[in-house]
């Protein structure tokens, strides 16, 4: 079993180090013919990233928390809701065109987490850069597989009446995982509500 | 909104493919059943796109399935998106 998926995530390896020297070299070559700027595609993925990151999908959903009118415009049709907060979207301060995005929210009995088997796609401006074990083959054929026993791996137990549900990001659609409220925490504030909220909890392997 | 094919709760049965070229079909649910939760708006076939072939925007679904009809086992479901021209309604045998 593990055998079979490291022979997979060698291949993986190998693939990504050859694309990787590709693409220093095509950035080499738009350097040298005076078409990109020495350093210019480092420079927009660092001001990019500085924007991009789970603060965003916090915020969200800290919202959703405290205003079950905007959960229900959040669930219903995220892009638009999503507006309302007026986060700075790193692309062009609105959320793009492109950028599809479905908001599955947990519930009593109800579980989400997200995952891409086919390569790593979820909302980056909403949950930050995707942590590593997020694009491991591992974590990608066990999620759909055994999402229960991938869960317990980062110590969270999802009793077994629970239904679980994990979307596979195999379109541009994206998924963001809503959490449900913690217990305890009635008198909070938005901005202390966010502060719960971690990446993993936006992907679905964590509580909140 | 394009014209689509499939409406929530349609049972589809996923093509049984396996092309050299990139697809946006993953392997465990080549040839599964599932249902029509949503048409989620339609988009240039990736497949195509991949391959540098000229292509018009197509319906895109979320299909779920269930593990147990997938890998013989679990409790849980799995949903996948889509493109129209990799699903057929499944045969009423």
């Amino acid at each position: 079993m593990s055998g079979h998926h490291d022979d997979r995530s060698g291949h993986h390896d190998d693939r990504n180090g050859f694309n990787a020297a590709k693409i220093r070299w095509f950035e080499s070559l738009l350097e040298e013919n005076g078409l990109l700027a020495p350093g210019e595609v480092d420079d927009f993925l660092a001001s990019y990233l500085k924007q991009a990151n789970p603060n965003n999908g916090a915020r969200i959903v800290a919202r959703a928390w405290i205003d079950p009118a905007f959960r229900e415009r959040l669930v219903a049709d995220a892009p638009n809701a999503i507006r309302e907060l007026k986060l700075v979207d790193p692309s062009d301060g609105e959320v793009t065109e492109e950028q599809h995005l479905k908001v599955v929210s947990n519930s009593p009995g109800k579980h989400n987490m997200i995952v891409c088997t086919l390569c790593s796609c979820y909302p980056l401006w909403l949950l930050g850069p995707s942590p590593s074990w997020y694009k491991n083959p591992w974590y990608r054929a066990e999620a759909v597989r055994n999402p229960r026993g991938v869960l317990r791996e980062f110590g969270f137990e999802i009793p077994e009446p629970t239904e679980i549900t994990v979307w596979d990001a195999s379109s541009e659609m994206r998924y963001m995982v809503l959490p449900e409220r913690p217990e305890g925490t009635d008198g909070m504030s938005e901005e202390e509500l966010a502060e719960l909220v971690t990446r993993n909890g936006l992907i679905g392997v964590a509580p909140h | 909104m394009t014209e689509h094919k499939f409406s929530p709760g349609t049972r589809v049965q996923v093509a049984r493919k396996d092309p050299y070229h990139h697809t946006r079909v993953p392997a465990y649910v080549r040839g599964a059943t599932g249902v029509i939760k949503s048409y989620d708006g339609s988009f240039n076939l990736a497949d195509l796109v991949a391959q540098g072939i000229p292509c018009t925007p197509e319906p895109v679904y979320c299909v779920q399935f269930e593990a147990q009809d997938l890998f013989g086992d679990g409790s849980h479901a799995i949903t996948v998106n889509i493109w129209e021209s990799s699903l057929s309604e499944e045969d009423k045998k």
